[in-house]
This record gives structure tokens, sequence and C-alpha cells, in this order.
């Protein structure tokens, strides 16, 4: 009861930041949605090559995902705000669960990347997405879960470089290897098997499969089970680093 | 209040072969009472923040024991963070937050309810002279304001005891003395027993019922701020002569009521002297018989700066 509390009053608390500067939610969605609208239509005449009916089953996912995982590395940037402001170790100094600290920041996160995804979902449909409405819930739920994940872990790591530029330069150095070999792009299927084989060491890559099967009504098969399975894993492992970050001393 | 015995905190630093131990706070027994206000003054790095920080939950000790406000504080830590107020060097609001929001929601972090947050925030806007700022943004408010508003933050769940970091750093003359009122305010109109560290010795003497000297991580003097001053014997006697010739008659004759070593510096010739008011007209009249023409003469009542330097061989401003 006081942990949810306490959680509530964190997550109030960063929406409250979060709306008070709006534009950065645009800015935010702008990537995918650029993609979207400028590399999309080149997909299309592709998208029997690559093995999909539907050229957006096949991008709308990994752009989900984009933005799960490109949104949640850069939460740190307004945490380490929040450090030099005195906030983390006034906060620290309450009776408040060190969890509760990671996890109301964290929901915020997934609330302000769920209500991005919506739109980029929206936005696909009117460029022409057509697939199981099943299938696109639980892949949308997947790549919001993935968000809290990936955001816990984005906060550890900023609690541990605590300074914009390191975490700029981590967080860069992250993504670009994670965003190529998950097959955000373009699916890894058609990659030479070399590709094929270091992508299947990134659990992203799985996710990102998964969830265009499910995009396409291929719900009860391997691929979303790999991607929930893979989802749960991310999720423990970022909390669990996230709420260790919180609790150790010096962060 | 505060019960602490051989409280010490050990960092390392470097990896393997270079791994070194640097002890950051090596073993302090604080002992404060209900209602004190007591003064934790040392250079920046003599360890302040780092006992501070042990006091307050957020830093384990290496080593030693402490109760803080009834609480054993390896034990109870969340019954201790309950019961004291931290205000820290670095803040506690964001930039970015509305200030009335930000004291809410750090009461409800401490277990009141929103009404009771929003109540006891809007008297202790009022206390501390922070009418109007409810609904600015704390980056509108100018640096004292801001620091105020720490101070809020940190009285917000009525706390019994107060740990101040810091407090006046960084602030304009006239907001620092507004700052001490309030500071002695809150024992005076609430009771709380207050623990401060701070680096400016005009600050521990006007605010502080007792001072504890730290230097390397080693508390060096704990006394009332008037009883360390009376360990440095005498007041200090400073002559300008006019010329050169004069230097040396004028400190044979400062030599005879001196306590110590006379000092020269140029034309300034200076010593501590008992008393030194008392033995002022019969100096004047051994310096004229003995020919020693004076441009001017100062005596000045011991400091904590000259208390700091005789206990620890630096003053307080070269460490700084």
């Amino acid at each position: 009861m006081k942990f949810f509390r306490e959680t509530g009053i964190i997550f109030r608390r960063q929406l409250r930041l979060t709306l008070r500067e709006p534009q950065w939610i645009v800015i935010g969605l702008l990537q995918p949605a650029l993609y979207l609208v400028l590399f999309g239509p080149l997909l299309e005449p592709l998208s029997r090559q690559l093995g999909a009916a539907n050229a957006y089953t096949l991008f709308v996912p990994g752009l989900l995902v984009q933005l799960a995982v490109f949104g949640a590395l850069f939460v740190g940037f307004g945490l380490i705000g929040e450090y030099r402001d005195g906030v983390i170790e006034a906060e620290r100094v309450t009776p408040a669960s060190r969890t509760a600290l990671l996890l109301g920041r964290v929901l915020k996160d997934m609330l302000q990347m769920a209500i991005q995804g919506a739109i980029l979902i929206g936005l696909g449909f009117a460029f022409g997405l057509r697939g199981s409405a099943v299938g696109i819930i639980v892949g949308f739920i997947l790549a919001v879960v993935l968000t809290g994940s990936i955001a816990a872990a984005g906060y550890a790591l900023a609690l541990t470089v605590k300074t914009e530029d390191a975490l700029a330069a981590v967080a860069n150095g992250v993504s670009l290897p994670l965003i190529l070999l998950s097959g955000i792009l373009l699916p890894m299927s058609i990659a030479p098997l070399w590709l094929q084989r270091v992508s299947d060491l990134v659990p992203v890559k799985h996710i990102v499969t998964g969830i265009r099967d499910l995009f396409t009504g291929d719900i009860f098969s391997w691929g979303p089970f790999w991607a929930i399975f893979w989802t749960i894993i991310l999720v423990v492992a970022g909390v669990w680093i996230g709420t260790r970050t919180f609790r150790r001393q010096n962060a | 209040m505060i019960q602490a015995t051989g409280l010490a905190r050990s960092f390392f630093t470097g990896r393997r072969a270079g791994r070194a131990e640097v002890k950051a706070v090596s073993g302090v027994d604080i002992s404060v009472a209900e209602g004190e206000i007591v003064g934790f003054l040392g250079p920046n790095g003599a360890g302040k923040t780092t006992t501070l920080r042990m006091l307050t939950t957020l830093l384990t000790p290496t080593a030693g024991h402490a109760t803080v406000a009834g609480y054993d504080l390896a034990t109870e830590p969340v019954k201790v963070r309950q019961a004291i107020g931290y205000v820290s060097q670095s803040g506690s609001t964001s930039s970015q937050a509305i200030a009335g929001s930000e004291i809410v929601d750090h009461g409800m972090l401490y277990g009141i309810s929103k009404q009771q947050a929003t109540t006891r925030g809007r008297e202790l806007f009022d206390q501390l002279d922070l009418d109007g700022m409810w609904n600015r943004p704390t980056k509108t408010l100018s640096g004292g304001q801001r620091r105020r508003l720490d101070i809020a933050m940190g009285l917000v769940h009525d706390p019994k005891l107060v740990f101040l970091d810091e407090p006046t750093t960084g602030l304009d003359p006239q907001a620092r003395a507004n700052l001490w009122t309030h500071i002695s305010d809150l024992r005076t109109k609430r009771g709380s027993t207050v623990f401060l560290t701070t680096h400016y010795l005009d600050e521990a003497d006007a605010l502080c019922d007792r001072i504890m000297v730290i230097d390397h991580g080693v508390i060096v003097a704990s006394d009332t701020p008037n009883q360390l001053k009376r360990q440095v014997s005498g007041d200090l006697v400073s002559l300008t002569v006019t010329s050169e010739e004069d230097v040396a008659r004028a400190a044979a004759t400062l030599a005879t009521v001196a306590e110590g070593d006379v000092a020269t510096d140029g034309l300034l010739v200076s010593a501590r002297v008992r008393d030194g008011g008392v033995a002022m007209p019969d100096l004047l009249r051994a310096l004229d018989a003995a020919g020693a023409s004076l441009e001017s003469i100062e005596v000045r009542r011991p400091t904590l700066d000259d208390v700091f330097l005789t206990m620890t061989g630096r003053s307080l401003r070269e460490s700084e």
C-alpha cells in the first residue's frame, strides 16, 4: 500500500514535470514519424522480397521498438538534471522505498511511450498498415513494457556516469549497434548468415521479430513466445539493476 | 539527539595495484543534546559532508555506531529518515518544477496527506518569507529564496532534528544574515535540534551553542565558541611603525608583554598579549620611552580562525 502510494507520488511528479515541457514528447515522436513518412514508402515495393504482404506490418513494429529503445535510453538526461539539483538525494533521505523512486519514473516513461506509440500506429494505419487487431495490441503492450526495462537501465546508467556528456557517449554507443542488429529498419532474415548469427545474440531482435509476427496475426507461434520471454527477462534485469543503483550509496 | 562513537568512512581509489584506502572520516565521536545548535566546522574536504551523509543514512559507515533521533543508524534507517530533516548543499527541488508542488510531493513521501502537506508547506512559506512563491517555477527564485525553499522542504514533516549542510554557501551577505535569523528560529520557534556544517567562522560563532572542529577526518576540538576562543592565549596586538629603525625597538618592547613570539612583517610588528586592552596604556608609554614611533595600533580579540590556526597549524582561509 505504502509502496504504491509512493510510486504514485513520484509518477505524478514526473508527469507534471513532463507536461510542463510537452515539446519533448513531440520531439521524441518526430524521429520514428519521419522514418515512417520518408522511409516507409521505399519499403512498399520491396515488401514482397522481404517476405511480407504489407510493408507496414514489417516497418511499424521496428519503429515501435526503436521508439522504446531510443526514448528510454535517453531518459537519464532528465535524471542527471534532477541529480544535480539535489532532488535524488532529497528523495533518498525520505522514508520512501527506493524501488518506488525508480518505478514512479519508469511508469511515467512507459505512459509517455504508450502515447507516442499509439500515435505512431495511428499514422501507420493512415499509410496503409493492415494486420491483426489483437496482435497489434499485444505487440504494442510488449513495446511499452520493453520501454520500462530500458528506462530502468537508462536511469541506472545515468546515476552511474552522472554527467550528460558521458551518458550521451554511452547511450549513443549502445543504441546504434542495438538498432542495427535488431533488424529495426530491415528484417534480419535477408542478412547473410554470419550477421544473422550475431543478431541472434541481441534480445531486442527477437522482440522485434515477435512483434512483427503479432502484427501479421501469427499470434500462437515461436516468434511472439520468444518476444514475451525476452521482454520479461529484460524487465526483471532492468528493474533489478535500476533499484540496485538507486539503493547504492554514492549514486 | 545524536550519539555517535567511532564513526568512520573510507573510500577506495584506483584499481588493483594502485588501489589505496582513503579515510574521509576516521573515527569521530559526536554527542548532541536535544535543543542544541551544533556547528561542524572545517575546511573543504575535512570530512564534514561525509559525516553528515552518514548521520542522515545516505552513506553507510565503514566503522562505528550511532543513534540518531533515538533510532539506530544501522538497523532502523527508515525510522531515522522519518525523524530527521536534511537540507543538502546541492538543493532539493528541480529547476523545472513549481515551488509549491515540490514541497507537497516531498511531504507526501514522508507519509503525510496531500492536504496536510499543503497546509504545512504554506505555513513554512509564510515563516521563511516565501510569500507569493508557491506557484512560481523554482528557477525564477533568487539564491536566498531557493535556499529557504530547501529548508522548507527539509522541515515539511516537522522533524525534531534538522541537518543543514553549508546552508549559506554562495549567498550574498544580506541573504546570509537573513538566513541566520531563520536558522536560530528553528530552535526558538520550533524547538528543533540543529546540526549544521559550515566553513565560515563568523557563521559558527553567530549561530552555534557548540562547535566541533574537524580536520583531516578527525575532530580536533569541541566546545562553545567562547571557550574555544579562550584557548588562544591573548589578543592580537599589531603595531605599524613609521620606519625600518623602529621595527627592532618596537619588537623588543612588545616582547616584554607578549605571550609568545613576536612576529614582524615589514613595518608590522605583532604578538599575542593577554588582556590587550588593559596592557595598552603601559605598552604605549614603554614604546614611547624606547623611542619607537608608531603609525597605527590595533588590538583584535581572537576569532575562530585563530582557533583553527592554533589547532591545525593552518588557516581556514588558506585551505579553502
